[in-house]
Order: C-alpha cells, then sequence, then structure tokens
C-alpha cells in the first residue's frame, strides 16, 4: 500500500520537477551564462565528464554581466516600464468595462442569470488568438470602425489605432473582460440584497447605498479581477505582436524576438528572470487577498 | 434473589466468568499536543447495546474511529475477540460502521449500496441476492431498492446505511450519531427499530451520541465521557439513579445540586448542613465520608414533593415560595426559593386539571422528600 | 429577486455583449464575403470554405493540432488527477510545499517564459523539437489546470464516503477506483475538456517546443495573419468558434436537464 502511495505522490512530482522546475533552474544558468558564437550559443557548458574541478570551474565561469546589461540598454528598462504601464491602464480600464456588466448580471432575473453566465464564459472556450485577430478587420486604417466614422462624417481621416498602444488596450480589455466579471459577480451575487434595503431604509439614496454598500463589499472580487487581468497581461505576447506593432514595447514580446531573431539567449533568460521577478509581488498579493477571502468565507 | 428471577436479565458485565468481546487497555490517542482519550480501560461484552455519552470533543468519536481502524491508539491495546486489532486495516476488520453523514455512495443504487460490502467478500454471488433482500425486508426497504440515495427521504437513508452496515453480518456494529440528521419525532420511532433490529440480529452494536434521552433509550449499559475519561459505565437507570459525580448527575436529565458539610450519624445515614440557621437535609451514603467533609446533594426534581403541608412520612420537610412555574402538559415543574435563598425545582404530574390546580406564583409551599431519594456525592 | 431591471443595468447588459461578441459576429459575416478585401462587402459566397478545404497546410497543422490536444490532455488528465489526490489526501510527505507550487506556479507563469524553459530542457537533453516535445510541453501547464479542477472537486467531496468503502471491506486502491473515481468524474471530464482547450488554443508555448516538421494550427494562424487580414483565416476561425461554441451550449444544456431531473427525482423521493 505504501508503494502505491509512494508511486502516486512520485509520477506528477517527479514530472513536474522535470518539465518545470529544472527547466527553470536552467533559464537561471542560462541568464547567468555569457554569449557565444556556438551550439548552444551560450558559455560556459556544464562538463560533468570534468568532475567536481569542471563544476567548480562552471560555477566560477557565471556571473550578472547579463543583467547588468539589461540596466544598460534602454530598450529593456523601458519594455519593462512599458509593459507595467500597460498591464496597469488595461486592468483599471476592464475594470471599468467589466464592473457595470457583472453588477447588471447579478441584478438579472434569476432565470436570465444561468445563460448570462454562459454568455460570458463562452468567448474563454473559443480561441484566444482568433479573438485578438476579430479585432484587425475593426480597427486597422481601412477597417470597419474608420470607415463608418468617415461615413459618418465626425472624422475627415483615418484615425491610427492600429499598431498604438491604444490598440493593445482594446485587445486586453477584450480578452480578459471574463476573469474580471466572474469574480466580482460572484461577491455581488452572494450580497444580501436586503442590505440596499437597509441603507436605503437608513435614509441613503439608491446611489448613495451604492456607493456606500455594494461597492466595498464587492471589493474582494474586483480585486481578485484585476489580478487575473494585471497577472496574464504583464507576460502578454500575442497582443502587442498583432496589434501593437513595432512601436509598441512589452516585455513578452522583447523576450520573444531576443530568442527568435537576435537568438541571444542568455540575454532572453536574463529577461526571463527579472520579468518573473517583477511578478512576485502581485502574484503574493493576490494570493493574500484569496487567503483572506476564504477565511471570511468561513 | 437472581435464581428467584425466573426472567434471566442480561447482565455479562457482572459475570466474572465471561470474556469481554472489547477490550481497552490503557488506550491513549493524541493528535499532536491534544489528547483526544486519555488512558482508557473499558469493556464491552457479546450481544450489548452500548452506548458512548458525552459533549463533543470527549473523545467519544475518537474512540470509536479506533475501533473501525481508521485512527490508531499512540499507547495501549486494543482487543477484540482476544485478538489484537492494531496491526488490522479497517477493510479486513470484522466491525463495520454507520457513519454519521450515512456515507452513502451517490452514484449507487439502495441495492448496490447495501451490496457494496458482500461484493469484496468471499460470499458466492448467488447469495449475495439473497442476503441483501434480506437486509431490505429487515429495514423495510424493498420497494426502494432500484432507487438512489438522493431518491429517497432523509429516514429511508438512514435504514440503507444502517442495512449496509449489517450486512456483512459484523461482529460489532459502530453507530455514529446514527440518528442525529432525523428529527424529533422520527428519531424516537427509529430509537424503536433500532433496538428491534438489534435484538434480532444478535449484534453488539456501539453508539456514539450526544443526546442523553437517546442514550438511555436504546443501551444496554452507558459510558459517559468528559474529557478523554471515562467518568461512569452503569446502565441507564443505575446512571439516572446513582450517579457517581456531579457531572454525571448535571448531564443526564434535570437536578437540584445542594452543596453542604457532613456529619455522619452512623447506620448509613448522613446529615448535611447547607445553610445558616436551616435543618441539615438527611441523607443515605453510598461512599464513607468523613465529619465536615465537602459533599454535594444531588436530588431529581420528580423525586420531590410539593405540597401546602409538610409531608410528616419524608424525612425532609423545607419551607418555600413559588418563584415560577413551567407547565409541560403532563407535569409541571415548580422553581421554588427556600427561606435561605437556595433555588429548588421539584415536579408534580398534572393528575387534576389546570383549573383546579393548588399552587400559584408567590404561594408559599412545603417541599418534602425522604431519606433516600437523593445521593449524596463527593466530587 | 424578480425585481425589473433598470434601463443602466439593460444598457450596460447589451453594450458589453455587444462588445464580448460583436467582433467575433462581423469576423464570421465576412468569412461568407466573395472579395478577396476583407472589408468590401462583395457578395454572399462560400469559396473560402472551400479553398480551406484544399490548403494542405492547414489541414497537415489542424490534424497536429488535434493529436498534440488528445495526447496532451488525456496524460494531464491522468497525471493532474493523481496530483490533485495527493494535494487533497496525500497526507504529508516531504516537499508537499514545494508539490504544491510546482502546481500553482504554472497557472500564473507567463507563456513566453514557460516556453523558454522548455525548450532550453529540450535542447539541454538533445531531445529533437516535434509532435512529442510539444505534447510533452502541453501536458505540463495543462496538468496543473486539470489538477485545480480536481482538487476543488475532491474537496468538497465527504471523505467518509472513501471511509465507508474500507470499512466495508475495499482496499485503498479499489476504494478509489469503485467511490472516489465515479464521483469525481464530472470534475475528471471537465478537467479533460479544460486542457483540450488550452492545447488547441496554445500558439506561444508551443512555437517554443515545436519544430520545422510540426506546426500546429495556431502557430499557422498566427504566422498568415500577421501580414494583415485574410478571408481565409476568417472562415477556419468561424469554423472554429462554430465547433466550441455548440460544443458548450450543448454540454450546458445536458447538463441543465441533468440538474432538472436530479431535482425532479429529488422532489419525488421526498414525497414518499
Amino acid at each position: 500500500m505504501n508503494l502505491r502511495r509512494l508511486a502516486l505522490i512520485l509520477v506528477p512530482y517527479l514530472w513536474l520537477m522535470g518539465f518545470f522546475l529544472v527547466p527553470f533552474l536552467i533559464v537561471v544558468k542560462i541568464a547567468l551564462s555569457d554569449t557565444a558564437i556556438a551550439i548552444p550559443p551560450y558559455w560556459p557548458v556544464l562538463d560533468l565528464s570534468a568532475g567536481w574541478t569542471g563544476i567548480k570551474e562552471f560555477f566560477s565561469e557565471l556571473d550578472l554581466e547579463n543583467f547588468i546589461f539589461l540596466t544598460e540598454d534602454s530598450l529593456y528598462w523601458k519594455s519593462y516600464l512599458s509593459s507595467l504601464q500597460i498591464a496597469t491602464i488595461s486592468t483599471f480600464l476592464t475594470l471599468l468595462v467589466g464592473y457595470p456588466i457583472a453588477y447588471a448580471m447579478a441584478q438579472a432575473p434569476d432565470e436570465w442569470r444561468p445563460t448570462l453566465m454562459m454568455l460570458v464564459i463562452l468567448p474563454f472556450w473559443t480561441s484566444f488568438l482568433i479573438r485578438v485577430y476579430s479585432w484587425v478587420g475593426i480597427i486597422a486604417n481601412e477597417g470597419l470602425l474608420n470607415q463608418f466614422l468617415l461615413w459618418t462624417g465626425l472624422i475627415s481621416e483615418p484615425l491610427q489605432i492600429m499598431n498604438t498602444p491604444t490598440a493593445v488596450y482594446i485587445g486586453i480589455v477584450y480578452t480578459y473582460l471574463p476573469f474580471m466579471i466572474l469574480p466580482i459577480y460572484a461577491t455581488l451575487e452572494k450580497m444580501d440584497g436586503s442590505l440596499i434595503e437597509a441603507a436605503v431604509d437608513l435614509g441613503c439614496s439608491r446611489g448613495k447605498a451604492f456607493w456606500l454598500v455594494t461597492l466595498p463589499l464587492s471589493r474582494p472580487g474586483m480585486i481578485a479581477g484585476c489580478f487575473l487581468v494585471f497577472i496574464p497581461a504583464l507576460g502578454e505576447f500575442v497582443i502587442p505582436s498583432l496589434l501593437g506593432g513595432s512601436q509598441t514595447l512589452m516585455i513578452g514580446k522583447v523576450l520573444w524576438e531576443e530568442f527568435f531573431s537576435n537568438r541571444d539567449w542568455p540575454v532572453a533568460a536574463a529577461v526571463a528572470v527579472v520579468l518573473l521577478l517583477l511578478l512576485v509581488i502581485p502574484i503574493v498579493l493576490f494570493q493574500r487577498n484569496q487567503q483572506k477571502q476564504e477565511e471570511a468565507g468561513r | 434473589m437472581a435464581e428467584a428471577n425466573p426472567q434471566k436479565v442480561f447482565a455479562p458485565w457482572e459475570d466474572p466468568n465471561q470474556a469481554p468481546l472489547i477490550r481497552f487497555e490503557g488506550v491513549t490517542k493524541k493528535f499532536g499536543t491534544f489528547t483526544a482519550v486519555d488512558d482508557l480501560n473499558l469493556d464491552i461484552y457479546r450481544g450489548e447495546f452500548f452506548a458512548l455519552l458525552g459533549p463533543s470533543g470527549c473523545g467519544k468519536t475518537t474512540l470509536m474511529r479506533m475501533l473501525a481502524g481508521f485512527e490508531d491508539p499512540t499507547m495501549g491495546k486494543i482487543w477484540l475477540d482476544d485478538v489484537d486489532v492494531a496491526p488490522i486495516p479497517p477493510n479486513r476488520r470484522p466491525v463495520n460502521m454507520m457513519f454519521q453523514s450515512y456515507a452513502l455512495f451517490p452514484h449507487l443504487t439502495v441495492w448496490d449500496n447495501i451490496a457494496f460490502g458482500l461484493k469484496r467478500s468471499d460470499m458466492p454471488k448467488d447469495k449475495i441476492g439473497d442476503r441483501v433482500q434480506e437486509m431490505l425486508r429487515l429495514t423495510r426497504l424493498e420497494q426502494f431498492a432500484k432507487r438512489k440515495p438522493h431518491q429517497i427521504s432523509g429516514g429511508q437513508r438512514q435504514r440503507v446505511a444502517l442495512a449496509r452496515s449489517l450486512a456483512k453480518a459484523p461482529k460489532l456494529l459502530l453507530l455514529d450519531e446514527p440518528l442525529g440528521a432525523l428529527d424529533k419525532k422520527l428519531r424516537q420511532e427509529t430509537q424503536f427499530e433500532l433496538m428491534d433490529i438489534q435484538e434480532k440480529t444478535g449484534t453488539t452494536f456501539v453508539i456514539v451520541t450526544h443526546d442523553q434521552e437517546e442514550a438511555m433509550t436504546v443501551a444496554t449499559r452507558v459510558a459517559v465521557m468528559d474529557h478523554g475519561k471515562l467518568v461512569q459505565v452503569a446502565t441507564p437507570a443505575g446512571i439516572y439513579e446513582t450517579p457517581n459525580s456531579v457531572y454525571v448527575a448535571d448531564f443526564i436529565g434535570e437536578v437540584n445540586i445542594i452543596e453542604g458539610a457532613a456529619a455522619p450519624t452512623g447506620d448509613g445515614k448522613v446529615d448535611i448542613a447547607f445553610a445558616e440557621g436551616a435543618e441539615p437535609i438527611h441523607a443515605t451514603i453510598g461512599e464513607p465520608v468523613t465529619a465536615g467533609q465537602k459533599v454535594f446533594f444531588a436530588i431529581r426534581p420528580e423525586k420531590i414533593h410539593v405540597g401546602r403541608e409538610p409531608d410528616p412520612t419524608r424525612a425532609n420537610r423545607i419551607r418555600g415560595k413559588v418563584h415560577d412555574i413551567a407547565y409541560l402538559g403532563n407535569i409541571s415543574t415548580y422553581r421554588v426559593e427556600l427561606e435561605t435563598g437556595q433555588m429548588i425545582s421539584a415536579q408534580m404530574t398534572n393528575a387534576r386539571r389546570l383549573s383546579r390546580r393548588d399552587f400559584t406564583w408567590e404561594d408559599e409551599v412545603w417541599l418534602s422528600w425522604t431519606d433516600t431519594a437523593g445521593v449524596v456525592l463527593t466530587r | 429577486m424578480n425585481r425589473s431591471m433598470s434601463w443602466f443595468n439593460v444598457t450596460s447588459l447589451t453594450l458589453g455583449f455587444a462588445f464580448l461578441y460583436l467582433p467575433m459576429m462581423i469576423l464570421i459575416f465576412y468569412s461568407f464575403n466573395a472579395s478577396k478585401l476583407v472589408t468590401v462587402w462583395a457578395g454572399f459566397s462560400t469559396k473560402w470554405y472551400g479553398e480551406l478545404l484544399h490548403n494542405k497546410q492547414f489541414l497537415d497543422a489542424a490534424w497536429v493540432t488535434l493529436r498534440v490536444g488528445v495526447m496532451s490532455s488525456t496524460a494531464a488528465t491522468i497525471l493532474g488527477t493523481m496530483a490533485a489526490y495527493v494535494m487533497v489526501r496525500g497526507g504529508r510527505f516531504f516537499g508537499r510545499t514545494l508539490f504544491s507550487g510546482m502546481i500553482y506556479a504554472p497557472l500564473v507563469m507567463p507563456e513566453v517564459i514557460t516556453g523558454l524553459s522548455l525548450l532550453l530542457l529540450f535542447i539541454a537533453i538533445g531531445l529533437d523539437r516535434g509532435i512529442f516535445t510539444i505534447v510533452l510541453a502541453h501536458t505540463t501547464f495543462s496538468m496543473c489546470y486539470v489538477s485545480v479542477v480536481v482538487s476543488s472537486r475532491l474537496m468538497t467531496f465527504d471523505r467518509s464516503l472513501e471511509e465507508a468503502a474500507l470499512d466495508l471491506g475495499c482496499s485503498p486502491f479499489d476504494a478509489f477506483k469503485s467511490v472516489t473515481l465515479p464521483i469525481i468524474t464530472p470534475a475528471v471530464i471537465s478537467g479533460w475538456l479544460l486542457a483540450f482547450t488550452l492545447s488547441l488554443d496554445d500558439l506561444v508555448i508551443a512555437s517554443f517546443a515545436s519544430g520545422p516538421s510540426s506546426t500546429t494550427l495556431p502557430i499557422k494562424i498566427f504566422s498568415a495573419v500577421r501580414l494583415g487580414v485574410s478571408p481565409e483565416i476568417n472562415a477556419l476561425s468561424t469554423i472554429m468558434i462554430g465547433i466550441v461554441a455548440t460544443g458548450v451550449i450543448t454540454t450546458s444544456l445536458i447538463s441543465k436537464n441533468a440538474i432538472r431531473r436530479q431535482r425532479q427525482e429529488e422532489l419525488e423521493g421526498t414525497k414518499l
């Protein structure tokens, strides 16, 4: 029986070690190596056949050179900053768009709710790539939106939306909207409707009751939704590369190009390590928020 | 005496030649620093309906889970039929359990739930059907055999759980709060049904409950537990009439506890001085007490007579004033304030109609009881 | 709460769902456009679907994607269910914190990092990139999603059901097979579907893990749409959206019916 238990634990454990932890350690190792024109394109290479002295030599060759390089070249810190800025702004926009939808869903008649829920979840099951792509035909210079605006006469020449940060905002808000709606809807739906009635009974106007009761009570859902949008948006690659054009800097795209176009693996690995360090803070905060909510729910 | 009684009383615990079915020997169970069961010794005999009674957290469920094999004792031994059960895993023990939540498998029908254990024994396939049928008959569930657990009522689910745990004819059946999920009326009916089934099958039952009424109704013997220890093990009547401590007296039913100083008067009697200037209580002692020792006099409300005049045939007569009356239909409970300030509850059956009731609030009354009506406790 | 909705709520629902669905509607609409120019309507036509069916590259990529999806989601379901069981029922063991960390970390890890690290591993151990490496990569990240889905079901699962099975004579393995597994099956199935969708959808990790001979559909689509809108991709997208929508709507109808039937049975049960 204990052998079975051991096997049960070991199989997924070793799998995750081998295909998650070890690869990540390799990234860290390569980030500390030097670029070389060779195959593989970095140096030193761990040579186990040389024994202990080989390992010692290997470690003595590792350094932080690539990380220093990241701070020297303005491209990198500019793209980190721009990623943070884009992720923050688009998270805020998603909240603005998602909250009224979640609120209206929670107010909807009971028999509508499962259908509304399904309508929110359905896009999540359809291809992310296709959803991003569907905007290309709309916001391009000769796209439908510009055609429409030109036809109405509101503008005289096409708006440049495609290949700007605005396009990236639209893409992020559009693709991550369900992640914002669902947690907010969950907190609003659980809320006791008589709380609002009590607030009104005690002299609040409807608007004031929303501001003083509903909004504070839905805060955990808002926080959860914001993290669920912010964390993946920070490392986003598909949206900036399809909608953002060459002038929108986002770190996921820089990493991709560093790796595939420049074949500079050590720098790409260093970019990845820094991006992960950047993500640790929101992830830890998110974890705390979830734990607090779970405890409060008990 | 016993020989004169033609009907043999079931009391194996009084027979020194009887070997117990279960023996706990210095059993201790610790969870980290918390001691759930503390150096406990207990014998349970074949054919008993044994109740473990206590508040939640007293260790009764842990004791039962150790019998089933879901917990191992930290120290001590458990013997089942003279076999040390420690190395036997739960699936090999001749013990079955009825779970508090019933734990009916939601994906299986009633029939398959009952057959579940049989299919895992060495019983031949054709016999299984007969045995399941027998169990369905015993628990009056024949017409529900093809239903799933969510398609039957709570009382029926309870009976399926019972049938399932009895199907393998275990040496010992453990019941964890078996009636806890039922409403009061159904619970009372089911108690008698349980006793009936226990008698028919002859299986030894151990029941865990926090409901003292339930324990008193069904059990041959009751063990009262507190903080992982057995406080008293006795028949329901023994527990009720001669509790060995204030804890037991207070836990089972209603009781008046009066604290005082003992003054033995010889021939097994004692006077208890409980208040300045009041006549001491005359009582009979169970265990020896010394002069001046602090004792507790415990008396049940129904043992106290309430009257306009003192009852000369009873040894104790005290005057008081009616403070409160709780009318319960068949009986009334009077809360009487003594002149010394104590509050005593007394119960009288309502033989007469309400309109002709004798006493009302603020009436002066006499409380009387015999010198054997209460018990003298030292702890 | 069956109050009538305010105009504000109706407006935000209408605008919200229009925002969510209009772009996809437009995409579907223009996939039936006869013109090569996507933004100019030139009459109804299904010719792009016809061309798609004759585009061997797309068909090959679709076949690769499907195979990868089935293999990786099956492996991920097995591994993820094991992991969930270990997390919820495994008790304490050495390195438990690391284990749960490794389950949750891939959920928040940017895809570019997961992809990069796996590629570096495959190179380090000298594994040729192809369908096999994509399956390995997809299994690894989707098993974590499966384990989250399955463990949330296991957590609400009444533990005494397993104890009852042991009590009635099952070995621990037998108890898992005949009691635990049948009850968690719906969660395992939705875990598989989730893993399958994630695999079909993935562009970034597949790009890192694939070799020249193993192009998946998302990779193909990505390289096509980088050059701008194409009516063929519109047709392909329409097909994919159609499949997903049918699947999701059917399953939700089935589960709705199942719930209704169960409620009815419960009602009948309590009457007797």
